[in-house]
């Protein structure tokens, strides 16, 4: 390296350590083993791999959920679920894989993944980045804990009015959905902001917008969305949470309050929310197909505006979802054009990922497979969301299970089996062991199987005129046989998660009586797949000041230019070696974000605010207090332990604090 | 351009006219936009109470306010002097809501019969 | 020396003609240090993002109000109450909080405290009377029989007005809590971006009701 930075993260060291007591309250944090260095975090590591973990814990609920379906629906005039439950469950299982599952697992990949890829020491704000993370998790656990408090919301994940009223949905259920999803938001929000300023401001030096890795790109793009997207939902939430519980008329008919309003403001979130799940997953496989075809991504350029244009003509094709509402033919003409349009950047990417694995040294390890199949699997999904822009035909698709195939194929054959492939790809990064392969390549077949006996009868079910979010059907529609076949598959795929649960204890086990660590910290090599990215640069597993001294970049795929070079007919020839070029991890001089208890304080208080609206108001004031207290905690608390500093030399001189800012950004958050 | 100048001053490298936010405009500059802008609130106000009504009325009310809308922006909120980025970024989420909600608005015939 | 840069390359990190990053020498780096690759602080950025983001909450609500103005079954409609005259005045107070917002800016970017503490309070108080006026106007619409359940068109008023009331009153708290930090010695001038921000959220609160006051009291 022609420079060092070293200096830039140093406090000069020595200095003795001092406890602050900020309002008296809380001795700040120090530990950074056990169970108070997870709740008071605000690594973006560990908080990355808190979203996974709360993530796969939804997962298992909504995939239980998803069984429920299945068993009920494997035979004619199933008997499991009464038309009620059935109801719950699905609206449950669809709010959950979506609002807790799929975005959370993309916020997994982001928060560890953007900092390390483009050379930074953490996120921008990172107590705010904790904050997210708590909101998103007490916000689903209080979405879920309507299960236990009577009963779970039931107008499905889009909650249509006016059937989400209360005179249709007299339960407490839709008001769980409304409080638990205004939580998340929160956490979406914030998240939002954090990510953008981080990915904007915090870059390594030389690390200009078009030497980013694609995932860093489609996360931006990912975040922008959110940042606009959200307040849409939130803004359609609080009409409908004053509706239920102050007596509002925005979605009573007999008051003149037009259902078409929530449906027009749910679906304006609603559809940029469909690219927010799908391009992190994008960017996931972006990064791995190249390594795993040792080949430059094929245009990286194309790559980067297809994602861009998605992200802005996501805007324009909300009404899609309406094609059945009576909009009007110009509404109808207008968006069912621009639906068709936006397959075309889609396209883009899917044409340039082939480009890139044409003619490469492929090598089908498991994150490849599952990269694969996206690519396959989201192309056909993306086939039948084209069936649906033609307004005529979709009109007799609206509501069958051929739309429940069609996103399942974009959503599960596209997002998860992203997702699936960057968890074998980032594995060894994160844990500092591989997953073994072998394992893997089961886990990728069996889902592949499972996934297409799932969801692929459906197709044909649609067509054949099967009602969607109906809890049974009669004997003698001809439904019995792929209905059966389908439900089948559901639980192929819970045993190629299965293999994956097993595959991850097994392969831990048995990295752990290689290394003889026993219950102790697993490394392992920085650099297993051959990587092109600045992540790859680091020990596995990443330590807690990511970079002993931020690289400077020169070009896109920095870390595999400073391994390789190019002979003059284009030949690869390795320049150096791997371990030359790695960082090894031993900078103990770098002063990292302090941790703090504040944003888990701020963030436990908001679900009683929710419980306070619902039951009683003295929760909210408990909550109020809870939610006060946190702000101003936060705010009295240096964002820099004196004695543990930022990345940030001389702390407190000019420093742009950010406590008073980020808490003022968020007081306005709460209310919103 | 040489590193160092570039990050030590970077609001010179990426800035607008070389108006930094340690430049801003003067007090005196501020007390004029007010006072235009409280002009601007009383035509608005003259303009409701004319004869005016239907698109006659409509039209320049809504012109004056975007009016508005801007020169708070521009110069209260600094966008003219700070970073084009931030202008950007405000201004994609303003267009944004203006084009999906007036969108969302004509598809459910609020502005059909005026 | 500005360059034409592409339109994705909102923000190169130092680099040369060549594109060529350059080595910064040690002694040096610790400026570097503070500088973000767009040159922007990161808690203006973030104002900035979130107040695009505001815009479409504001946007859904002024919609939904746009949309159901007309739209009552029993009741007055809210814009046979409006006293224009009225909220005239207080929408003028609120413009005028957003002058005395920039001045305070203006005086702490001296370094003078006094002047930015008598003008972040004259903006608190502007703020307040806007907010008297507001809970007066509510007030009153009560008494004259339209309450926020009476008709559709009355919640969609309420909850427009309401949400940009507490917007305000946020805002009200953010000035006094800038106010006491100043009076403590904690806002130096090297701080003055704090308070800029904070005067951000406070333009914008203004410009929102710029948006009302046409959309909502003065086009029938």
């Amino acid at each position: 390296m022609s420079t060092t930075d070293a200096a830039l993260p140093a406090l000069p060291s020595g200095e003795p350590p001092r406890t602050t007591r900020p309002g008296g309250v809380f001795a700040r944090p120090q530990t950074d083993t056990g169970w108070r260095s997870w709740v008071t975090t605000v690594d973006h590591k560990k908080l990355g791999i808190m979203y996974g973990t709360a993530a796969l814990f939804f997962f298992v609920i909504g995939g239980g959920e998803a069984l429920l379906i299945r068993i009920q629906l494997a035979t004619p005039n199933g008997k499991l679920l009464s038309a009620d439950l059935y109801n719950q469950v699905f609206t449950m299982h669809g709010t959950t894989m979506i609002f807790l599952v799929v975005m959370p697992i993309g916020a997994a990949f982001m928060n560890y993944l953007i900092p390390l890829q483009i050379g930074a020491r953490d996120v921008a704000f990172p107590r705010l980045n904790a904050f997210g993370f708590w909101c998103f998790l007490f916000g689903g656990v209080m979405l879920n804990s309507s299960w236990l408090l009577g009963h779970a919301p039931d107008g499905g994940w889009f909650n249509y009015a006016p059937n989400s009223g209360v005179i249709f949905s007299p339960t407490h259920g839709i008001d769980f959905w409304n409080m638990g999803l205004l939580i998340t938001g929160i956490a979406s929000l914030t998240g939002a902001i954090n990510l953008i300023v981080t990915v904007l401001n915090m870059r390594a030096p030389g690390m200009t917008m078009m030497k980013m890795p694609v995932f860093t790109w489609m996360a931006l793009v990912t975040q922008f969305l959110l940042l606009f997207a959200i307040p849409v939902l939130t803004s359609a939430q609080f009409l409908l949470m004053f509706d239920r519980l102050f007596g509002a008329n925005f979605f009573k008919t007999a008051q003149g309050g037009d259902p078409l309003l929530w449906e027009h403001l749910f679906w304006i979130f609603g559809h940029p929310e469909v690219y927010i799940m799908i391009l992190p997953a994008f960017g996931v496989v972006s990064e791995i197909i190249p390594v795993f075809a040792r080949k430059p991504l094929f245009g990286y350029p194309f790559m980067v505006f297809s994602g861009i244009a998605i992200g802005f003509m996501g805007w324009g094709v909300w009404a899609h979802h309406m094609f059945a509402s009576g909009i009007g033919p110009i509404s109808v003409a207008a968006f069912s054009m621009s639906t068709m349009f936006i397959a075309v950047p889609t396209g883009v990417k899917i044409l340039n990922w082939l480009a890139t694995m044409w003619g490469g040294k492929l090598k089908f390890s498991s994150p490849m497979l599952f990269s694969i199949g996206l690519v396959t699997m989201f192309t056909i999904g993306g086939l039948s969301g084209v069936t649906h822009a033609v307004a005529p035909a979709d009109t007799q698709q609206t509501d069958t299970y051929y739309i429940v195939a069609h996103f399942h194929y974009v959503l599960f054959g596209g997002a998860l089996f992203g997702f699936v492939g960057g968890w074998y790809f980032w594995w060894p990064k994160a844990f500092g062991y591989a997953l073994n392969d072998t394992l893997g390549k089961v886990h990728f077949w069996l889902m592949l199987i499972g996934f297409n006996l799932t969801f692929g009868p459906m197709h044909i079910l649609g067509l054949q005129g099967m009602p969607r979010r109906t809890y049974t059907y009669k004997n003698g529609y001809g439904f019995n046989f792929w209905n059966m076949v389908s439900t089948i598959g559901a639980f192929v795929i819970t045993v190629s998660f299965l293999v994956l649960a097993y595959n991850i204890l097994a392969s831990r086990r048995k990295a752990r009586k290689a290394q003889g660590v026993g219950t102790g910290r697993l490394t392992m090599a920085a650099d297993p797949w051959d990587g092109r990215s600045l992540e790859w640069m680091l020990p596995s597993p990443t330590p807690a000041h990511n970079f002993d001294e931020v690289p400077v970049v020169r070009s896109l795929d920095e870390f595999w230019h400073r391994k390789y070079g190019e002979e003059e007919d284009g030949r690869l020839v390795r320049i150096a070696a791997t371990e030359d070029v790695v960082q090894k991890g031993t900078n103990t001089d770098v002063h990292l974000p302090s941790p703090s208890y504040w944003p888990i304080v701020l963030a436990f208080g908001l679900p009683f605010i929710g419980y306070g609206l619902i039951y009683s108001l003295w929760f909210a004031v408990l909550g109020g207090i809870c939610v006060v207290g946190g702000i101003y905690g936060w705010v009295m608390e240096p964002s820099v332990d004196p004695d543990a500093g930022h990345h940030d030399p001389e702390p407190g001189a000019t420093e742009p604090e950010p406590s008073g800012e980020a808490a003022a950004d968020e007081e306005a958050a709460l209310v919103d | 351009m040489t590193d160092a100048t570039a990050t030590a001053i970077p609001h010179d490298a990426h800035g607008d006219v070389g108006v930094t936010a340690h430049h801003t405009p003067s007090d005196g500059h501020y007390v004029r936009v007010a006072l235009f802008l409280a002009v601007a609130t009383a035509l608005e106000v003259i303009l409701s109470y004319t004869a005016l009504h239907g698109i006659a009325l409509l039209v320049p009310l809504l012109v004056v306010m975007a009016i508005k809308f801007v020169i708070v922006a521009s110069h209260f909120m600094h966008l003219r002097f700070d970073d084009k980025l931030l202008s950007k970024i405000f201004y994609t989420g303003l267009l944004l809501a203006t084009g999906v909600y007036i969108a969302a608005l004509s598809s459910l015939h609020v502005f059909a019969g005026k | 020396m500005r360059r034409l840069r592409s339109l994705t390359d909102i923000a190169a990190p130092s680099t040369t003609e060549a594109g060529i990053p350059v080595a910064v020498p040690d002694g040096e780096s610790h400026g570097l240090s503070h500088a973000t690759s767009t040159g922007i602080s990161n808690e203006k950025l973030a104002m900035w993002c979130f107040l695009g983001s505001e815009c479409l909450l504001f946007g859904g609500l002024i919609s939904t109000y746009l949309l159901y103005k007309d739209k009552a079954v029993r009741g007055p409609k809210p814009h046979e109450l409006y006293a224009i005259p009225f909220t005239s005045v207080s929408s003028f107070v609120l413009l005028m909080s957003s002058l005395t917002m920039v001045l305070a800016v203006s005086a702490i970017q001296r370094g003078d405290q006094r002047a930015l503490r008598a003008w972040i309070a004259t903006t608190a108080l502007l703020g307040a009377t806007f907010i008297s006026g507001q809970v007066y106007e509510f007030s009153v619409f009560l008494k004259e029989g339209m309450g926020f359940t009476t008709n559709a068109a009355s919640s969609a008023f309420f909850t427009l007005t309401g949400f940009h009331g507490v917007h305000v009153t946020i805002g009200i708290v953010m000035l006094l809590s800038v106010l006491v930090l100043s009076l403590r010695g904690r806002l130096p001038q090297e701080r003055a971006e704090a308070v800029e921000i904070v005067g951000l959220y406070w333009h914008f609160v203004d410009v929102v009701w710029i948006l009302i006051f046409t959309v909502v009291y003065l086009i029938k």
